[in-house]
């Protein structure tokens, strides 16, 4: 055997040691990645449905009464995005599409024009999750939002009511915002606050804010949120994430069409 | 009987038990505090988290045990961190797979496992000295000591900050029609401070032995 402190064996053993370890982190991330996927998915449509309050925050719901839930009252249909029109059912498979995938895929996207919300690139196709009442109307609709935190891209659903203004409801699944300041945008009961709001004013320009300070009720401040103290960053990102959103370059093209087909 | 004794004998019970209240990590060698503020809100996060360095230190101290005549000098404490570094991140992606949601509040946590100084620490300070089932026995019995004192911070926040304890409510708080006005304090990390400071003086009372003489 050679002398413990060689080089050349300090080498060889260091190498053993790195594939060793390489082997054992690869067969656990590859081995484990399936039942990743499914929990990541399932949390995914679990935001969805808590912001449609169709569960409540902090409720333990099991796996399946997620998935029956979702199955009865969710109906995922895709949008086109620049024309705002319902992508025929027949003609896109809305349950297999990743709209993180596709905006990342050129043959699927297209580059975003200039916004403050630091979003890079558009799908051409988004999705849209209706929210289905007891007698089969839609109710709501749950869009995905994606935009520029404070210290990374925060993802979330802002559910809206079918007048196409209304918020309904607000989550974020993923986020890297500073625990207890900007992370506070997790919170449900800050979440509670955007519900009621008005997603735009008179002139159908998005409106709603995180402001400084507290906001009040929503009858006296319509489009206003209260603000996380600490996290003015945050805060204003989120109002850039929604606005942008809210947009036409984003899912205003499709809230127009809901607008013109409910009477006022 | 004897080989009873040859596998669980007075030393390897010294090496369990010993480390869970006499030299107990946090409260005697004053180690892993930071990770402690942060994860004792809830019981279920401390108990994770503990279930989660019992683990790794066992293990780490396996491994390096087991490979300890045959490591360089030069490079153990690299070797020990590649060996720690990877089991950690074997954990977080059991989480993962098993835990999805405690692993969202718990993942920042559990990368930080690699910078636990009581893994390094008794990587180093013991599994290097002693054989492999021994230095098995003394992780799992730091790890535990680190649990008991998490759980124990745990119980006391959570009880008094949300009046629930492993989620399920305890004492019914005023604001949703009970009668208990939480603390709030006690959900932010200072509490966790004045806790560990309580256990380690009421522990130093209890075992005088343990006070410096100055």
């Amino acid at each position: 055997m050679p002398k413990l402190e060689s080089t050349r064996y300090t080498v060889l053993f260091a190498t053993a040691v790195s594939v060793v370890c390489a082997l054992l982190v690869a067969t656990a991330a590859v081995g484990l990645r399936e039942r990743q996927e499914v929990n990541a998915q399932l949390y995914k449509q679990k935001n969805v449905l808590l912001a449609a309050g169709l569960i409540k925050p902090g409720e333990s719901v099991s796996r399946d009464e997620v998935l029956a839930i979702f199955d009865k009252r969710i109906r995922v249909r895709g949008v086109d995005l620049q024309t705002g029109r319902l992508v025929p059912e027949g003609e896109f498979d809305a349950a297999a599409f990743d709209q993180r995938k596709a905006r990342n895929d050129p043959a699927q996207s297209r580059a975003a024009p200039p916004n403050d919300a630091q979003v890079a690139r558009l799908p051409l196709r988004g999705l849209v999750y209706q929210v289905l009442g007891g007698d089969g109307k839609v109710e709501q609709l749950v869009l995905p939002i994606e935009g520029m935190g404070m210290w990374g891209t925060v993802y979330g659903f802002l559910s809206i009511d079918r007048d196409g203004n209304t918020v309904r409801g607000l989550t974020f699944y993923e986020q890297k915002e500073t625990p207890g300041l900007g992370g506070e945008i997790s919170n449900p009961q800050w979440q509670a606050l955007w519900v009621g709001r008005k997603a735009f004013d008179a002139n159908w320009a998005p409106q709603l804010a995180v402001i400084k300070g507290p906001a009040g009720p929503p009858d006296k401040a319509p489009h206003h949120v209260d603000g996380l103290s600490g996290a003015t960053i945050t805060s204003n990102g989120i109002t850039r994430v929604v606005r942008f959103w809210l947009s036409d370059d984003g899912y205003g093209p499709f809230l127009k069409t809901l607008r013109n087909g409910v009477p006022a | 009987m004897s080989a009873t004794a040859a596998l669980f004998g007075k030393s390897e019970k010294a090496a369990l038990f010993s480390p869970v209240i006499s030299v107990n990590p946090i409260a005697v060698q004053v180690l892993g505090i930071c990770s402690a503020l942060a994860v004792t809100t809830r019981m279920d996060k401390a108990l994770v988290m503990g279930i989660g360095v019992t683990l790794v230190t066992a293990l780490a101290n396996l491994a390096v045990s087991l490979i300890r005549n045959h490591t360089p000098n030069s490079i153990r404490i690299i070797v020990q961190l590649a060996i720690i570094a990877s089991l950690v991140i074997v954990v977080d992606q059991v989480l993962k797979a098993f835990l999805y949601e405690l692993s969202l509040e718990l993942s920042v946590f559990v990368g930080l496992i690699i910078t636990n100084c009581i893994v390094m620490g008794r990587a180093e300070g013991f599994a290097m000295q002693n054989p492999p089932w021994i230095s098995f026995l003394d992780g799992i019995g730091n790890g535990l000591g680190y649990a008991l004192i998490l759980l124990l911070v745990g119980f006391a926040r959570e009880l008094t900050g949300a009046g629930t304890l492993f989620g399920h409510v305890v004492l019914p708080l005023t604001k949703n029609g009970g009668w208990y006005e939480p603390n709030g304090l006690m959900l932010l990390a200072p509490s966790g401070l004045f806790l560990i400071a309580l256990i380690i003086w009421g522990l130093r009372t209890w075992k005088p032995e343990l006070q410096e003489k100055d």
